[in-house]
């Protein structure tokens, strides 16, 4: 298997999470990952991004080659778009379709989702209704790993074990939240 | 069992040196080192191994802590970003005089792209100029495996080694095997030439004389190094020498099948036996650097040499970080067309925290200067230099760790009235202290605001060595003391903070305002912490 993912979002929307939890499930699985991620000024608020490959064989760069990458996941739209170069010609884009407006400028919405819509791979999804139905709104991210499990050829019960281990000290309503969000965005369609 | 881990190369690193028996960790926080020193205060085990592993209020104070640690024959590793190097040359360029005792690492964390940085120098020229070994690893895996390999050649030929990281590696994680159980540290042993350490110029005159002597050694272990490797090639049309992670991204563009002759250079000085070699069976020489052109101007020369590829001869972008495709299309492999941007992105640059004390000063702040007139805010390295973008337009300079306060005096002397300078508290105990003992001395009419927000902010909530000492400290200076000045941050308290900013300012005399309220992400984690 090899599946090269980038994470986008906005400074706080936790995609880092996404990139933690399948990084767990790979060293537990034996396949090889590198995760790339910029910390520094602290990006609160603005554009962020992670690279995160895994392949059972080793992998070389820590950053994913422009116009190879299997999958852009991102939780907002336009910072979907702003990666679209890295997707290779079969690759898909997932992206949750609220936009997140902090900027005085933002594009029109609808304008952005078409052109989203108009790739040859894409999945946009609510993933803010689906958090609200897995019992916890902040699962956004955990509904969007969900999708990007049918992609990546790993048996999606043990990314719910990661899930688990992930969420235990928080406590079991939490945990369960957790698992219905990863099942609700892997059976979005 | 030797076991697997998930690591950053700034930790895999960290756990390399706790591994190969480091006595102490010594740095100052900066992207993209910060994480190494952060892993060993939240490592048990090197909590159970008394490692040292407290801040430095600078990277001088740390290399210097570090050659101190080496005297004593123990393995010590002082961390910093790129720019923290030039805070800590005097006792850098030195080490490489007195020796070391103890291994002695520096570890430098450069930012090509400058991520979060001022400038993408290149610290190989450091290690270069300082006459010394510097490896630079390419996985994480090799991080790991630096220290113990490292610190047993400082030992043997008595010299501190350069340890270089770039962003890409000292911030992307990967799977890799380390030990199970550390070596012991050093048993205390101080240098058998007991003078070794003075450097009188009588001293230091056959120190530097010996370290000369040692640069043909260091070649060679450059020639052997486990880090360095010659794969040869069929097709000699190109030889191709890639440096530090600059190897990853030419075997990602190869798919790990290089039908052309590689050195892969991790450990300098450059091993010119290798790389003559290179020279005489290719036609071509393609130089991947992670980078400044270090090697490929060595190669080059001052008038140039059509031989010689990369940066410098455009075949690899002049600026920035290297990537898989910028290595594709220098070695004319296939590469994707990639589509146009869209039209609809926007930029969504970084910007202060909703709730941050910064922002609070800088209102007040920039209010009082417009009311006043002619004034000008100097700023300086921390989340509050993005003061300089809208909404707040407000810092007009901003160079270097401490600089404000010296800025500001520099211009209040060539006539500038008002001369502000905001500096944050541990950017104060950093270098700032010494600028304000100047501005002291002259009693000079500027006023330097001290964003006191109990932490080290922008690099994620550090100590500060500042915390509950600035007032002490500014007294003690000389300050005296109905014009240092504390105020709150708070929306409500906008207009009487208008007002110690307008005395302040217009007393012809050094003032200094303490804008002290704590950053609000240190405090949502304390809140949140509390909870549990």
């Amino acid at each position: 298997m090899k599946c090269d993912i980038v994470l986008a979002g906005v400074g706080g929307q936790g995609i880092l999470t996404i990139a933690a939890i399948l990084g767990k499930v790979a060293v537990a699985e034996k396949i090889h990952v590198k995760q790339s991620e910029i910390h520094g000024m602290s990006q609160r608020g603005g554009s962020v991004f992670a690279h995160l490959r895994l392949s059972d064989k080793p992998i070389f760069a820590d950053q994913i080659t422009a116009g190879a990458a299997d999958l852009v996941v991102a939780m907002e739209p336009m910072e979907a778009m702003r990666h679209r170069a890295n997707l290779s010609a079969t690759g898909t884009l997932i992206t949750d379709q609220t936009p997140l407006v902090n900027i005085n400028d933002y594009p029109e919405l609808p304008k952005l989702l078409d052109e989203i819509r108009a790739l040859p791979h894409s999945l946009l999804l609510d993933t803010t209704a689906l958090a609200k139905e897995s019992g916890n709104p902040r699962n956004t991210n955990i509904v969007l790993l969900g999708a990007i499990a049918n992609f990546i050829g790993l048996d999606p019960a043990i990314i719910e074990k990661a899930i688990a281990a992930h969420f235990a000290s928080k406590g079991q309503a939490v945990v369960d939240a957790a698992i219905k969000a990863f099942q609700l965005g892997k059976d979005a369609r | 069992m030797p076991t697997t881990k998930l690591l950053l190369g700034d930790e895999a690193y960290a756990q390399g040196a706790i591994d190969a028996g480091v006595t102490g960790c010594y740095a100052y926080p900066g992207t993209p080192s910060t994480e190494i020193m952060e892993y060993f205060q939240g490592s048990k085990q090197a909590a159970e191994l008394g490692i040292h592993r407290q801040w430095s209020c600078n990277e001088k104070a740390a290399v210097e802590e570090a050659i101190g640690t080496s005297f004593m024959g123990r393995r010590a590793i002082a961390c910093m970003k790129h720019v923290g190097l030039n805070a800590s040359a005097d006792g850098f360029m030195n080490s490489a005089i007195t020796g070391a005792n103890g291994g002695l690492l520096i570890t430098v964390a450069d930012d090509p792209s400058m991520h979060s940085s001022q400038n993408e120098q290149d610290s190989r020229f450091y290690g270069k100029f300082a006459m010394i070994p510097v490896i630079e690893p390419s996985t994480q895996q090799e991080a790991y495996e630096v220290p113990a390999y490292a610190f047993e050649l400082s030992e043997k030929y008595e010299t501190p080694v350069m340890i270089r990281f770039t962003t890409r590696l000292s911030h992307s994680r990967a799977d890799v095997v380390v030990a199970d159980a550390p070596r012991p540290q050093n048993a205390i042993k101080t240098p058998s030439n007991p003078k070794k350490f003075v450097l009188l110029p009588a001293i230091a005159k056959k120190n530097y004389d010996a370290h000369v002597a040692k640069q043909g050694t260091f070649c060679q272990l450059s020639e052997e190094s486990p880090f360095n490797k010659y794969t040869d090639g069929a097709d000699k049309s190109l030889g191709i020498i890639a440096c530090g992670i600059g190897y990853n991204y030419l075997m990602e563009a190869y798919d790990g099948k290089c039908n052309h002759p590689v050195l892969k250079l991790s450990q300098y000085p450059m091993p010119r036996k290798q790389v003559a070699k290179m020279l005489a069976e290719c036609e071509k020489i393609l130089v991947i650097e992670e980078g400044m052109p270090v090697i490929e101007e060595m190669l080059r020369g001052p008038f140039g040499n059509e031989k010689i590829l990369g940066r410098l001869s455009g075949a690899l972008p002049r600026v920035g970080e290297l990537n898989a495709r910028a290595v594709q299309l220098a070695c004319n492999l296939p590469a994707p067309e990639l589509p146009a941007p869209s039209d609809n992105l926007r930029a969504r640059p970084p910007r202060l925290c909703d709730g941050c004390p910064h922002a609070d000063t800088y209102r007040a702040l920039t209010e009082t200067c417009q009311k006043l007139g002619d004034a000008k805010i100097f700023g300086d390295i921390g989340c509050y230099t993005l003061g300089a973008l809208p909404p707040f337009n407000a810092i007009t300079a901003c160079v270097d760790m401490g600089a404000s306060i010296t800025l500001a005096k520099g211009a209040s002397d060539a006539g500038l009235s008002y001369a502000v300078a905001v500096i944050g508290d541990s950017t104060f105990t950093h270098s700032g202290m010494t600028g304000l003992l100047d501005a002291v001395w002259e009693n000079a009419p500027i006023t330097v605001v001290i964003l006191d927000n109990l932490t080290v902010g922008m690099t994620g909530g550090q100590d500060s060595a500042a915390l509950g000492r600035i007032e002490d400290i500014v007294h003690g200076m000389g300050v005296p003391s109905e014009h240092i000045r504390i105020i709150t941050p708070l929306p409500n308290k906008h207009d009487e903070n208008m007002a110690v900013f307008e005395e302040e300012m217009k007393h012809r005399g050094i003032s200094v305002v303490i804008a002290r309220r704590e950053c609000i992400q240190t405090l949502r984690r304390k809140t949140a912490a509390a909870k549990k």
